[in-house]
């Protein structure tokens, strides 16, 4: 009897705020992506699954499913070995460390609108970046950051990165202070290299972080959407399209709600499989115990 | 088992509280929701307000500012739920007509039916179905502004009146090292202005009615306005990286371009010089500023007088306390309008106020829009909201490089027969 007790009133409240924040408004936007509804009045037409094959048959979303998934790609490939790299330099004992720490986690605490706005002025045709490179003599090197088709998603996942680097190297960076001094010197003892060090004790005990950081940014990728919007909005020519951008752009801008919530379905699918299947195969031994 | 049973209660509960709680409506109070976040506007309908309660004390009016993008989705949100706001902003069009089927704006055809009239045409804009669910406070023209002073440099005397004169100024402009055209293309609206005037000279009158009205555009003109517009970006009118340049936000925009002798000239509405005041350090940057109409197309089937516009309005809700579309008589009454034109605040819709426009050149503007043949409402406001943004998606798509004359015109008909 105290224990169910116990359970309402420690559970209760969580499990409250979870079913109605997050639960039941999955399950309505389930609900309206069945129809087709302009936001105003009943839901009377019902269309079925017609607004999924739509969606995934449209050309505009099939393109922003695409360049998620270059950010996502690009995220693991770029940001990560950056991020280890940076993260084990940061852990050396070297003069002005506390500075360095600082300057790198800088970004992360900026706010994305905050981010796109700064990158809007550097980026701008003549603006700070071009004429650095002019002062470089690297005029050729010059494009049209924002304007460009070819390379305006180079360009946000530059701004994506440098914003989100700080975050990956203070994780890893707490990471590293959890891998006790002995192993290391113990490996010193036995005549390992530093490189070998790395390799053989520090990446392999970073492991559990590395995951969790990739889980992160999978899932950041998969959902960005302030930068991108305040930037380009998804232009030009739907050349920066996201999935979030596509939500909006087609559930608010254009009062296509049922259609935009079949779009939210979809992304939220997307994301909770990602989820489902890196728990069960990357992040298992991870959490044991705390899941158990 | 005992969780499952937990969770039935919790999700009961949260059913229960759902459903008890429910708007309170009819109270002698009027909210109003507008887009003047910022001064002169913001201080002008509060003193509008304060005005219209000194005079019905038993009036409260509660303002609440909005910034104008948020209105794309705090309306229907507002509209849908059981509080909306008495009185909101509204440009009507196919944006009204989506919103009336919410059942909660109000039918204000028989109240204002008394003055409505002195409006002119202006009011039609904001009928759905013969009947009126808003009304304007002031009219919106679209033409170019231009730099008197770089159109000097380029020794071009008269304004283009013709697309022919208009290319030959381009080059003029191009060769005295000016950017002859800015234009804010990221927000893809500015895109569509070209191609809206483009079908309006290209289409008769007749022929933009009949095919807003049924949703299709398949009269070969609406593939000339394509056909010209693939002409002018030929031409490169515009400013290095337009795709990605704003319209409107900071000194890199188009109007700050201009408003900076960046660029000779921009397709803009006739807010044009309000929003240049933020962008520019040069205070005397409006007498520089001149304006002509879209140039005429030869051999284009449209009527030469019909302009582009549109303009901004106000619509009661069913929640409104009776007072307000007495309220709206007001705005647009004299005083109000008067205000409204010396705050240069748009073209007025009462014509007694124009006398209170102080910038010539917009008095030029606002005399142009009296003798206008036509004045066409921006194709994306005059068409339902999805096939509107639809068409202006195709319309900026077709100016990045994507598209065909072709396929711009056939956007509409697809989006209105449910293809996304």
């Amino acid at each position: 009897m105290r224990r169910r007790l116990e359970l309402t009133l420690l559970l209760g409240p969580a499990l409250l705020l979870f079913t109605g924040f997050v639960l039941v408004p999955i399950a309505v936007a389930a609900y309206y992506s069945l129809y087709d509804w302009q936001g105003f009045g009943a839901l009377t037409d019902f269309v079925g699954l017609g607004n999924y094959w739509d969606v995934l048959g449209g050309a505009v979303f099939q393109g922003a499913v695409g360049h998620n998934l270059v950010i996502v790609v690009l995220s693991l490939v770029v940001q990560l070995p950056v991020s280890v790299a940076i993260a084990l330099l940061l852990n050396r004992k070297l003069r002005g460390r506390a500075a360095l720490r600082l300057i790198v986690f800088a970004p992360y605490v900026l706010s994305e609108a905050t981010t796109a706005v700064i990158w809007l002025l550097i980026l701008q045709p003549g603006g700070f970046v071009d004429q650095a490179l002019t002062v470089l003599g690297l005029h050729g090197a010059i494009h049209q950051w924002l304007a460009d088709p070819q390379v305006v998603l180079l360009t946000l996942f530059a701004v994506i990165t440098w914003k989100y680097l700080g975050f990956g190297i203070i994780l890893l960076l707490a990471g590293l202070q959890g891998i006790p001094r002995e192993l290391l010197e113990a490996a010193a003892l036995d005549g390992a290299s530093s490189w070998q060090a790395v390799r053989r004790v520090v990446l392999p005990l970073l492991g559990p972080t590395i995951r969790i950081w990739i889980f992160l940014s999978v899932i950041g990728s998969l959902q960005v959407f302030d930068i991108v919007w305040i930037m380009t909005l998804g232009g030009p020519a739907n050349a920066s399209t996201t999935m979030a951008t596509y939500l909006i752009d087609h559930g608010f801008k254009r009062y296509e709600f049922g259609y935009g919530s079949a779009v939210a379905v979809v992304l939220f699918i997307i994301c909770f499989a990602f989820a489902l299947v890196y728990q069960r195969f990357a992040l298992r031994r991870d959490t044991e115990g705390a899941m158990g | 088992m005992r969780s499952i049973r937990l969770c039935a209660v919790v999700i009961a509960a949260l059913l229960v509280a759902a459903c008890g709680s429910s708007g309170t409506a009819g109270s002698g109070a009027l909210t109003w929701w507008h887009n003047g976040t910022s001064d002169p506007l913001k201080s002008l309908w509060q003193s509008v307000a304060d005005g219209y309660h000194a005079a019905h004390p038993d009036v409260t009016i509660s303002i609440d500012p909005i910034q104008n993008e948020q209105f794309q989705t705090k309306v229907p949100l507002a509209l849908q739920s059981d509080s909306p706001p008495g009185l909101y902003q509204q440009w009507g069009g196919g944006g009204e007509a989506s919103q009336i089927k919410s059942g909660k704006v109000l039918d204000l055809t028989s109240s204002v039916s008394s003055w409505i009239g002195t409006l002119g045409k202006a009011a039609e804009g904001w009928q759905v179905d013969g009947k009126q669910y808003g009304v304007p406070f002031d009219l919106h023209v679209v033409g170019f502004w231009y730099r008197k002073d770089l159109f000097g440099k380029a020794q071009i005397t008269t304004p283009p009146a013709t697309m022919a004169d208009f290319y030959t100024d381009i080059d003029k402009l191009r060769a005295a090292g000016v950017t002859p055209v800015a234009i804010g293309s990221k927000d893809r609206w500015p895109d569509a202005f070209y191609w809206d005037y483009f079908a309006v000279r290209e289409c008769s009158t007749d022929v933009v009615k009949q095919s807003i009205k049924a949703q299709k555009l398949e009269d070969p003109c609406w593939r000339k306005a394509g056909d010209d517009l693939t002409a002018l970006l030929a031409r490169k009118p515009f400013q290095d990286g337009f795709l990605g340049t704003p319209a409107q936000q900071g000194a890199g925009s188009s109007a700050g371009m201009v408003a900076n002798g960046q660029a000779a000239m921009e397709l803009q509405g006739d807010w044009e010089p309000g929003t240049m005041a933020a962008l520019t350090e040069d205070k005397d940057f409006a007498s520089k500023l001149g304006w002509f109409p879209f140039p005429t197309i030869e051999g284009g089937a449209g009527d030469p007088g019909v302009t582009l516009g549109g303009g901004d309005g106000f619509s009661c809700t069913t929640v409104a306390p009776p007072s307000c579309p007495d309220f709206l008589k007001y705005i647009d009454g004299a005083e109000v309008q008067t205000k409204l034109a010396a705050a240069g605040i748009g073209l007025p819709v009462n014509p007694d106020a124009a006398g209170a426009l102080k910038d010539p050149t917009l008095r030029q503007v606002f005399d142009f829009s009296r003798k206008a043949t036509y004045i066409q409402t921006y194709l994306d406001i005059a068409l339902p909201t999805n096939v509107g943004q639809a068409l202006d998606d195709a319309i900026a798509n077709f100016v990045a490089g994507k598209g065909t004359a072709a396929s711009v015109a056939a956007t509409v008909g697809q989006a209105a027969t449910g293809d996304k």
